[in-house]
Parts: C-alpha cells; sequence; structure tokens
C-alpha cells in the first residue's frame, strides 16, 4: 500500500503506527540486528553495548549458551560449542567436502545434515534459530515490542536449499519474514543510499564463510542487479584454515585433538587479524598434551600460503562480469564487504583486478544488516514519502528439470531477475505411460548429476495416450526470496494433476509448528499468547492496508462492494478486541477475500498511471 | 544494453502518432490481475511493437511498472495482493527480458505474425554460415584444450562483433517486413548466441 502515500500526495492516508522493523545479517562468524531510526539505519547493540553477536551456540548443561557466553565453551568442550553452522545449511553430508575440518558429531540424514549434541540431535536450521531468537529479544527489548517483520540476509549465491534453511531458521525463531535479501544487495543499499551513487558497482563480499560477488546498476533510484557469482565455501575460515596448517607443519606436531584444534583455529584467526596492521605476528599455544608452540607468522608467509584462496575468488568476479556483459573498466567503484576484506591481500587483489583502489567507507562487519535494516523497514510500510527507490535482484543458479539421459534441460536460466514464472512442457517418453517423474535440479552443468537435487515428484493419472501424445507443463515459479515452488499439469485431457512441491529439504507449516511445540513444550501458554499477538499485529497492518486504499481510491467500487469490506472490516475490529485468535484468523482471511477484486483494480490503475508517468518522461527527453 | 542497435533517428519511427496507437492499458472492471496478461509484452511495456525502440524507453517503461507492482511495495499488504504482485512482477520480468535480448524480440515479432523462428522440426541453416561456423568452433575447441585465455576471449570479442552485425541486417529486414529473411536471420543469431554462450562456458572452465 506505500505506493499510494507516494503517488497520492493529496489523498489523506489513515495515520499509522511506526511498525517494528529489522534486518538481521545472520552471518558464519558473527551476526547482527539492525532498525531504522528517526530514518537513520543502526545497529542494536546488546545490553553490554557490544553490537555483534558471536554466530556460536553452546548446547550445555542445562542450558543453551548463544554468542560470547558460548565462546568459553569453544575449546573446552568443541562437539557441543557449534561454530560457522552457516556452511551446514541446506547441505548433506555427502555435499561437506571439508566435513573433517569440523568437530562435531554428524549425522547423516536425507536432505540436511544433522549433528548430535549435548542437547539430542540438533539440525543446522534449529541451531541458527537459537541465534535468531537472540537478536529477535534483542531487537524486541530495544523497540519495544513484538516485532512487524524482518529482513534475513543470505549470501547471494546461496541456493534454493541454503534459502529454504535460512527462512525456516527464521520463522523457528519466531520472525516475521517480510524478505530474504541477498548479502551484498544489502551492501549497495546501505552504501547507495548513503553515497547518493548512480553508476555501475561491483560488490565483493567476502565473509567467514561464504564469498559472493554482485554486479549492480545504480539509476534513478533502481538498484539494479545485473548478475551474482560466488562460492558459499570461501571466507575467511579458510584463511584461519591455512595458518593453523602451516603452524602445524612449521611447529612439527602431530595429529592433535579437537580441543587443540579448536585452541589453534582461534590464536590462527587472531594472527590472521593482526596481520592487517603488522608486518608480523607471534603465534603462542600451549596444547593440552604439554606441547608448546611458539612461532611467528610474517605478513609476506600469510600472503603466499593464502594466495591460491584470493585467487579463487578472482574467479567468480571473472565470471560476473562476463555474464553482466562488462569489463573490470566499466565498472564504477568495488564496494568491500565482510570482515575478511580487511586482510590487506585481498585489498591488493582487488585493487589490481578492478585497475582502482576498492571502496571502503563502510564498516565492512555492519554495512549488510544495516542495507538489510533500510529494506525491513521500507517493506513493513514506513516507507518515507522521499523515499521511492526500488530493488531489482537475480537467482544466482539455473534451474530446470531432467531429462532422458540424465541432461538438465534448464527452464530458468541463472542471473533473471526475480519474481519470475516460466512454463515448459514435456511429453512421454513410452505408450500408455500414466506417470512421470520429475526432478527438479539447481546448477550451471548439462548433467544432473553435475547439479543439486532440489526435489523429486510424481505426476499421476495421465490417460492412456501413445508416445509424444502427452502435454505436459512443468511450471516453475521464482518469489522475490530466490525460493522456488514448481508445478506440473497434464494439459490435452484436462485432467487435474497439478501439485505444488516445496523442496524435499524444507519445512512445512506443521513441521515449525511442532518444533517450535517441542522446544517450548513448557510454555505453550505463552505459545498462545504469542500467535495471538501476532495476529492482531497482522490484523491492524491490514486494517491500515485497507483504510488507506480506501482513502485513495474508493472511487473504484461499486456501493454494494464498499459495503461488503465494510463490513469485513469492522469484523476485524471487533474480533481482535476479543482474545480468540482463530477467529480472528478467519476475519483476516475473510477481509483479504473481500478485498481481493478492489486490490486488483487498484493495481490496473497503479500500472495505468506508471505508464502515463514514463510518457512524460518520454516526451521530456525527445 | 550494449546488444542494442545503436537508437538512430531512423530506427525509432513513428513519432508521437505511433505512439498514439498504442494506447495506455485503460482500467477494466473484473480484471483479476494486477495487469492484464492477454496483452502483448509491447503493449504491456507501452511500446510500437518494432524491433527498433529508444533503449533507454524500455528501461524507463520497465521501472515505472516495476515500481508500482513489484512483490516489494505490497510486503505489507494483505495476501491476495502479495500474490498479484508476484504474478504480475514475474510477467513483467519476463516481458523485458524478452524484448531487451536481440534474439528474443526479434522472436517474439515474428511470432506475432504466427511465425515460430524456432521451431524444432525446423532448423535449416545456410550452408556457407554453417560452414564457416564449424571452423570457428573448431578454434574454440582448440584454444579450450589449449587453455589458452587469451585466444578464447579474442574469439568471443569476435562472436559478439558478428552478432552485432547480423542484428544490424534483422533490424532492417524486420522493420521491412521481410519475415523469412528475418526468420533465418533470427535462426543464425540463435546459434551466434549458443557459440557465445559456450566460449564463455570455456571461459570459466579454464579460469576456474
Amino acid at each position: 500500500m506505500a505506493l499510494l502515500q507516494i503517488a497520492e500526495p493529496n489523498a489523506a492516508p489513515a495515520p499509522r503506527a511506526h511498525r517494528r522493523a529489522v534486518g538481521i545479517d545472520l552471518g558464519t562468524t558473527n551476526s547482527l540486528v539492525a532498525t531504522v531510526r528517526h530514518g537513520i539505519p543502526v545497529v542494536l547493540p546488546d545490553a553490554e553495548g557490544r553490537p555483534l553477536l558471536p554466530s556460536i551456540v553452546h548446547y550445555g548443561e542445562p542450558a543453551v549458551a548463544v554468542g560470547y557466553p558460548a565462546q568459553d565453551a569453544l575449546v573446552a568442550d568443541p562437539q557441543n560449542t557449534i561454530v560457522s553452522v552457516k556452511r551446514l545449511m541446506g547441505r548433506g553430508l555427502a555435499d561437506l567436502s571439508d566435513a573433517r575440518r569440523f568437530p562435531y558429531r554428524f549425522v547423516d540424514a536425507p536432505g540436511m545434515v544433522q549433528l548430535g549434541t549435548r542437547s539430542g540431535i540438533r539440525t543446522p536450521v534449529e541451531v541458527s534459530a537459537e541465534i535468531l531468537r537472540v537478536l529477535r529479544l534483542r531487537a524486541e527489548t530495544s523497540l519495544g515490542g513484538v516485532l512487524d517483520g524482518a529482513v534475513v540476509t543470505v549470501p547471494a549465491y546461496f541456493d534454493d536449499a541454503q534459502r529454504q534453511a535460512t527462512k525456516d531458521a527464521a520463522r523457528l525463531a519466531g520472525l516475521n519474514v517480510l524478505r530474504l535479501l541477498n548479502e551484498p544487495t544489502a551492501a549497495a543499499i546501505a552504501y547507495g543510499l548513503d553515497n547518493a551513487s548512480e553508476g555501475t558497482y561491483a560488490v565483493y563480499d567476502l565473509g567467514g564463510g561464504t564469498f559472493d560477488l554482485s554486479i549492480l546498476k545504480l539509476a534513478r533510484g533502481v538498484f539494479e542487479v545485473l548478475s551474482t557469482a560466488g562460492d558459499t565455501a570461501l571466507g575467511g575460515d579458510d584463511f584461519d584454515h591455512r595458518v593453523y596448517c602451516w603452524a602445524l607443519e612449521t611447529a612439527r606436531v602431530g595429529p592433535v585433538s579437537v580441543s587443540d584444534t579448536r585452541l589453534l583455529m582461534l590464536k590462527a584467526c587472531e594472527a590472521k587479524e593482526n596481520l592487517t596492521s603488522h608486518a608480523s605476528t607471534p603465534l603462542v599455544a600451549t596444547l593440552s598434551t604439554g606441547e608448546r608452540i611458539d612461532l611467528t607468522l610474517t605478513a609476506a608467509t600469510f600472503a603466499s600460503i593464502t594466495e591460491t584462496l584470493v585467487a579463487k575468488t578472482l574467479g567468480p568476479v571473472r565470471k560476473a562480469l562476463r555474464d553482466a556483459k562488462l569489463a573490470p573498466e566499466d565498472i564504477d567503484g568495488v564496494v568491500m564487504v565482510g570482515g575478511a576484506t580487511r586482510m590487506p591481500q585481498i585489498q591488493k587483489a582487488v585493487a589490481a583486478f578492478f585497475g582502482a583502489p576498492p571502496l571502503n567507507n563502510l564498516n565492512p562487519d555492519q554495512v549488510v544488516a544495516l542495507g538489510a535494516a533500510i529494506q525491513a523497514n521500507v517493506l513493513a510500510g514506513n516507507r518515507a514519502r522521499d523515499e521511492d527507490w526500488l530493488l531489482l535482484d537475480v537467482i544466482p543458479l539455473s534451474l530446470g528439470i531432467e531429462t532422458m539421459g540424465g541432461l538438465t534441460e534448464k527452464i530458468i536460466p541463472r542471473n533473471s531477475t526475480i519474481p519470475i514464472a516460466r512454463a515448459q512442457e514435456f511429453t512421454t517418453f513410452k505408450d500408455g505411460q500414466s506417470a512421470m517423474a520429475i526432478q527438479v535440479v539447481q546448477g550451471e552443468r548439462e548433467k544432473v548429476s553435475d547439479c543439486r537435487s532440489l526435489a523429486r515428484f510424481e505426476l499421476r493419472g495421465i490417460p492412456p495416450m501413445v508416445a509424444g501424445a502427452a502435454r505436459i507443463r512443468v511450471e516453475f515459479q521464482v518469489d522475490a526470496d530466490g525460493l522456488l515452488s514448481v508445478s506440473a499439469r497434464e494439459q490435452t485431457t484436462g485432467v487435474q494433476a497439478a501439485i505444488t512441491v516445496k523442496p524435499s529439504y524444507g519445512l512445512t507449516d506443521a513441521d515449525i509448528a511442532r518444533m517450535l511445540e517441542e522446544s517450548h513444550a513448557h510454555a505453550a501458554a505463552d505459545m498462545e499468547l504469542r500467535a495471538l499477538t501476532e495476529a492482531r499485529v497482522e490484523a491492524e497492518r491490514l486494517v491500515a492496508a485497507t483504510e488507506s486504499a480506501l482513502a485513495a481510491d474508493a472511487d473504484l467500487l461499486e456501493a454494494r462492494e464498499r459495503a461488503r469490506i465494510d463490513a469485513a472490516l469492522a469484523a476485524v475490529r471487533r474480533v481482535a478486541a476479543v482474545s480468540d485468535r482463530h477467529a480472528l484468523t478467519a476475519a483476516i482471511a475473510a477481509l483479504n477475500r473481500a478485498t481481493e477484486e478492489f486490490a486488483a483494480r487498484r493495481m490496473d490503475r497503479g500500472v495505468a498511471r506508471a505508464l502515463t508517468g514514463r510518457r512524460v518522461d518520454t516526451l521530456a527527453q525527445d | 544494453m550494449r546488444a542494442f542497435p545503436s537508437p538512430g533517428g531512423e530506427g525509432e519511427g513513428g513519432g508521437p502518432d505511433s505512439r498514439a496507437s498504442y494506447p495506455l492499458p485503460a482500467f477494466r472492471a473484473g480484471v483479476k490481475n494486477m495487469i492484464d496478461f492477454s496483452q502483448d509484452y509491447f503493449t504491456l511495456l507501452g511500446l510500437p511493437p518494432r524491433y527498433r525502440f529508444d533503449p533507454d524507453r524500455l528501461d524507463l517503461a520497465y521501472h515505472a511498472l516495476q515500481r508500482e507492482i513489484h512483490p516489494d511495495r505490497y510486503a505489507a499488504a494483505g495476501e491476495t495482493e502479495r500474490r498479484l504482485a508476484l504474478q504480475s512482477s514475474a510477467r513483467v520480468n519476463e516481458a523485458y527480458r524478452a524484448l531487451k535480448d536481440p534474439v528474443g524480440r526479434a522472436q517474439y515479432l515474428l511470432s506475432m505474425r504466427g511465425i515460430d523462428a524456432l521451431a524444432e522440426r525446423d532448423t535449416e541453416l545456410p550452408g556457407r554460415f554453417l560452414e564457416s561456423e564449424l571452423e570457428r568452433r573448431e578454434a574454440v575447441a582448440d584454444a579450450h584444450a589449449g587453455r589458452d585465455v587469451a585466444r578464447l576471449g579474442a574469439l568471443l570479442e569476435q562472436v559478439r562483433s558478428d552478432a552485432a552485425a547480423l542484428e544490424g541486417s534483422l533490424a532492417d529486414q524486420l522493420d521491412a517486413e521481410a519475415w523469412e529473411d528475418a526468420r533465418s536471420a533470427v535462426r543464425e543469431l540463435r546459434f551466434l548466441s549458443k557459440v557465445a554462450g559456450d566460449i564463455e562456458a570455456a571461459l570459466a572452465e579454464v579460469e576456474g
């Protein structure tokens, strides 16, 4: 409804309360929550004033600790202290080439790997939800009430499984997810709105465990992502690991325990950070065996042992440029994001590649959360009158289905602007074939076995026909979160055999409800209260939206239609006052139905207005 | 954007009159979608159905439409509006993608006249074209086998510039309503764009 306030300055929108909206950067190493206060995005610190929340969860006895308190258990209790869980999101055990590097008790499970902890078996989704819950509580304390919604960021190169897992984690943490937002895009929003920039920018985002490179065009208030590329298993962690390996070799220490591995990884990370501002750094540790490691790491040695990692980031840089049909000299600026970009060898390599020094004027740890907060603020309905920007993002990997011979038929190519819907027709292979298996894959390779399988489902009840006569229409739809849904239908006979699949690793609403209940079994009443509060928030939002729509476009309605909407509005208001969540949910649904036609007409009007506006622009230019 | 023919004076034909003959989509009661899905892509984006037009105009129309209907504008709205926004925005993205891409635009223009330029049973290409493309393919394969990034880059440049030249003649053919010639050119152009894609994939593989 926000557009009405912009396009119709003379209309009198109903006054509404400021919505509590936050942006969350769920990072490999650290996580943050930010909001927009008085028009300025700010990171919300914890009670001790610390802006970062280390992404560490310790399953202790009996309590679960998250963040700084969990840090203390890193070395003492490595198997129950989960770090870098982001690397496990949406991944099966077979996907983890570096599984040996983690001290966890992995449990192989279909879809996504699980972790054996003191508190029982936990999925990466549940571990991430612990982190998100702490951030939600921090924000609710700071903003003084239940959140209306959150934008949660993901690496741009996250595939469907990783995105779905992130969204599930957020829902499990009790967040209303307004949008999943790509991290480099979030950074571009914060950067672009801050600098009022126009031009073509590259965002080089090297985080703790993921690397993204996005190319965006900023013009006339539109942030348009042209292409994105990356590696979801490349980040600062890998630099730490190289230092760790170097330390073991140099000190001639044999295999070490999981505790000592953790200790040395921490020391390696410290050494890496020291080298940002020093030419050399000590690396000293006493292992549990009594062995003592006492080394000096120079910046030159560090650069040489990590040279291949730095080079590895340049592959996606070239690929994104090629996909955007641009050369390095076409880029007006390179925005550096992520703590790992502080490393001097990274700065040097990027400067050499683009032939210009990169832009470092925003805090690389915070810029993603700040951009997410700006987007959340707008999506929740707090758009300021002069705030008229738009974001157009893309899907990072091609989507397709398996055809005969194990080959992939691409249906949606990578770097397509989202949302997008595409349909393609397929036919039967044998006479009388009555069912068809549809395997949905994501990736760039020709062979299905080289792509990631997202889901497999069967279309049944195809009437007997000769081979090649059936027409099966498979439709892919990718929403603004970059999430896919697929449906299939046999066309010739009118058999309505359409199904919509949710990828197999995703959680259903029932799963989420059950997990929430399990984790709060003792607090069922709290859960019910929370659900009611959320329904009220939703009711309030819908009433405000409808009122503002009526204020602007009531002339589109006949008296009878208006009366129906007014009645549904009144019903929502009436039911919201009493404590019956189910009645309220039903009243909200009824109001949604009553305004359906009205919504369509208003959008028609909006479209007509858009084209009128464009004509004026065009004529002015002629 | 660089894939477009230059918006020279003669390309942007028609003037204000041609614009007037493509009226704005009027508000219609009973339409269940934000946008009219029966409209062709040109009408949807308020452009004359020609191959040549000012690419800035396409971009402006696209951005103006997305400003109205993008799901981000309806994130706080009810379920119905969120669904309508998703469908409409997807449709506009598809229209923009088709018209922005030279092959897609030519193919779409032909399809508006009932000509399926890329029908699978009809993939004939002129012998001379195939011969030179065979040579190009060999050169690509050699460069790929030799992991010669510079050579692959040069071949990519070459195929792109050949495609740009072909686009120029395709534009002339379409504007002169020489449908058969245009149909053949679309197929050649599609072929070249596949070759360019193959070279890009080879480059990606070699560079890692």
